[in-house]
C-alpha cells in the first residue's frame, strides 16, 4: 500500500567539488574557515529564496519555528536553517560550534544541492544512504516536501544572485553531478 | 491492442507539472486530509492548488483522478462527501474510491464523473468487481498486487470495466485497504487517516560505526549497517528476531519496489487499460525519471517496437526490484 515519505544516494562516488575542494585544502595551521564572511551571503540567500516562494511556507505547517541542521559532510561547516517566514535563518557554524536543533540532514554537498534543486529524489539518497536524517522526521518530510514543490530552480536563484560567476559555478556542478550520474 | 493510459503520481502542483511535462496521460491526486492513503505531513493539495492544477492539466491534455481513497470512521462521512463536491466542482475526471458509502454518495450526487475503485478496496475476483460495476457504475478497477499476467487476463473477459495495474513502485505485501500493522503501533489507521508509519513517529538513529537503526513509535524495525542500502520504515518492511528463526529476517517483505518495465508488453496484450506508478510521497525528480521512461517504453511498444526500459534501479527501496505476483505467486 504505501510508506513513509523520508529523505536520502544515488550509487556513485562523488568528485570533490569545487568549493569542497578549496575549503578543503586549507592547511592545517591555517585557521578556521572565515565563516563571518558567509554570514550575509547565506542571509541574502535564504530571504531571496523566500521572497520568490512565499508559498512555500504552507508546507512547514507546524514546523515552521524548528530549527535545521543542513550538514554537507565534505564541508567543514554546517547551516543552521529556521524556515520561520518572521525570522528567518540560515547561518553557518563550525562543527563542534552547535546550539541546539530539531533535525539534521546530512550528506555531500553536491547531493544536497542537487536535492534543493529537485534533481535528485531524496528517498532514493536515503536509499542508499547516501542521505541521513536524524531528529525531528516529521520537520524533516514538511521542509522536503516545500522544497519540492519550488518549480523554479533554487541553485538558479542563488547563481543568479552572483552575476556570471555564479551561474559559472552552478553550470560546472550540474556537470559534475551529470559525469558521476554516468559513471 | 489498445493504448493504455499512464497513471501517473503527484503529491505537490509542481510534481503534476512535472507529471505533464512527462508525458502522463493522467495524474492522481488528494486534498490535504485523511480523505486520501496518502495523508502526509507537508503533501498534497489545497482548493485553490487543485483548481489551478486541473486547469494546467486539462490545457496539456492530462486527466486528472482524485484519491478519496480512504474509509471514513463512522460520524466523519462528510469530509469525503465535501471533498467529492469540491472535486465535481473542480472538474476533476475520475475519483478514486475504495468505500462503497462514499462509491454510494458520488454515485448518486455526481453520476456524470468516473468513479474507479481504488487498489484500496482489494477486490480482486470477478464477482466482487462486477458487484461494485452493478451498484456504483464503477468504470475501472484498479487491481490489488496479487495476480499474475494470465490471472489478470482471464479477469479482463469476465469484467464489464478497465482494468489498471500497478507498474512501479512500492511494493506492500499485505491486502491492501486491509493492513492493519501502523495501527497495532502507531495507534493511526493506513487506512481511515491515511497514512502508513507517520512521519511524527519515526525516528533514525545513526551510531558511530555508521549503522542505521529505523525506529516507529516505541519499536526497533530494521538496523541497517553502514554499507547497506536502506528501505522505509514500515513495519511490514521490518527485520525481526523470533524464536522461530535464526537472526533477524524479513517477515513479511524485504526493502523492494515493484518495476514491471519488462512485462508492459504482457499486461498490455492482458488486457489492462491503465498503467499505474506509484509514488505520491517522492520528489518530482523521481516523477519525472519514472514517467519519462514508462512514457518511452508504452510509446514503442505501441509502435511495435521493442520496449526501450531506462534503469530505475536506483530510485527502487532497497536497491531492489521485483516482478511480484504479476510474475509469479511465490517471488519471495
Ligand atoms: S505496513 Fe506495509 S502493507 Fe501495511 S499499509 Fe504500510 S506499507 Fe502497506
Amino acid at each position: 500500500m504505501l510508506q513513509q515519505p523520508t529523505v536520502a544516494r544515488m550509487q556513485h562516488t562523488e568528485s570533490k567539488p569545487a568549493i569542497a575542494g578549496f575549503l578543503q585544502r586549507r592547511p592545517r595551521w591555517a585557521p578556521p574557515a572565515p565563516l563571518f564572511l558567509l554570514q550575509p551571503v547565506l542571509r541574502r540567500i535564504v530571504q531571496r529564496i523566500a521572497e520568490n516562494n512565499p508559498d512555500m511556507f504552507g508546507r512547514l505547517g507546524p514546523h515552521y519555528r524548528a530549527v535545521f541542521v543542513i550538514d554537507p559532510v565534505n564541508l567543514p561547516f554546517v547551516m543552521l536553517l529556521r524556515p520561520d517566514p518572521d525570522d528567518l535563518m540560515l547561518v553557518a557554524r563550525r562543527r563542534d560550534e552547535m546550539s541546539e536543533y530539531d533535525a539534521r540532514i546530512s550528506g555531500s554537498f553536491l547531493d544536497l544541492l542537487m536535492l534543493v534543486d529537485g534533481d535528485l529524489d531524496g528517498d532514493a539518497l536515503f536509499f542508499s544512504r547516501n542521505l541521513t536524517i536524524t531528529g525531528n522526521t516529521e520537520a524533516v518530510v514538511c521542509l522536503r516536501n516545500a522544497l519540492d514543490d519550488i518549480d523554479d530552480s533554487i541553485a538558479e536563484e542563488v547563481a543568479d544572485m552572483f552575476g556570471r560567476p555564479g551561474r559559472a559555478a552552478l553550470t560546472a556542478l550540474r556537470r559534475m553531478n551529470e559525469k558521476r550520474e554516468t559513471q | 491492442m489498445i493504448r493504455p493510459e499512464l497513471v501517473c503520481p503527484a503529491g505537490t502542483p509542481s510534481a503534476m507539472r512535472t507529471a505533464v511535462d512527462a508525458g502522463a496521460d493522467a495524474v492522481y491526486c488528494g486534498f490535504q486530509n485523511a480523505t486520501n492513503a496518502r495523508n502526509f505531513p507537508g503533501l498534497n493539495f489545497t482548493v485553490p492548488e487543485l483548481e489551478r492544477a486541473v486547469a494546467h492539466a486539462h490545457a496539456g491534455g492530462t486527466k486528472v483522478l482524485l484519491a478519496l481513497n480512504t474509509f471514513p470512521p463512522a460520524g466523519k462521512v462528510d469530509l469525503w462527501k465535501e471533498a467529492a463536491d469540491t472535486g465535481a466542482r473542480l472538474g476533476v475526471d475520475a475519483f478514486i474510491v475504495a468505500d462503497i458509502g462514499v462509491a454510494d454518495y458520488i454515485a448518486r450526487t455526481h453520476p456524470d464523473i468516473r468513479l474507479h475503485l481504488s487498489v484500496q478496496a482489494a477486490a480482486s475476483t470477478p464477482e466482487s468487481i462486477r458487484y461494485y460495476c452493478r451498484e456504483f457504475n464503477v468504470k475501472r478497477v484498479v487491481l490489488p498486487r496479487i495476480l499474475t499476467v494470465p490471472e489478470i487476463k482471464l479477469m479482463a473477459d469476465e469484467i464489464p470495466c478497465e482494468i489498471e495495474t500497478f507498474i512501479f513502485g512500492n511494493h506492500g505485501l499485505m491486502v491492501e485497504g486491509r493492513c492493519s500493522l501502523t495501527n497495532y503501533i502507531t495507534g493511526l489507521s493506513t487506512n481511515m487517516d491515511g497514512v502508513c508509519s507517520p512521519a511524527a513517529q519515526v525516528e533514525y538513529i545513526k551510531d558511530d560505526a555508521g549503522n542505521l537503526s529505523t525506529r516507529l513509535g516505541e519499536y526497533t524495525i530494521d538496523c541497517f549497517s553502514c554499507n547497506e542500502s536502506a528501505g522505509y520504515p514500515t513495519i511490514c518492511k521490518g527485520r525481526y528476531l523470533t524464536p522461530a528463526h535464526d537472526g533477524p529476517y524479513y517477515a513479511f517483505e524485504e526493502p523492494i519496489s515493484l518495476n514491471l518495465s519488462t512485462l508492459l508488453p504482457d499486461l498490455m496484450k492482458a488486457g489492462v487499460t491503465a498503467l499505474k506508478i506509484e509514488g505520491r510521497q517522492r520528489s518530482k525528480a523521481y516523477v519525472k525519471s519514472v514517467v519519462s521512461a514508462y512514457r518511452k517504453a508504452v510509446d514503442s511498444i505501441m509502435a511495435g517496437q521493442d520496449p526501450q526500459i531506462s534503469d530505475l534501479l536506483a530510485l527502487t527501496e532497497g536497491q531492489k526490484e521485483t516482478q511480484g505476483a504479476f510474475k509469479s505467486k511465490t517471488w519471495r
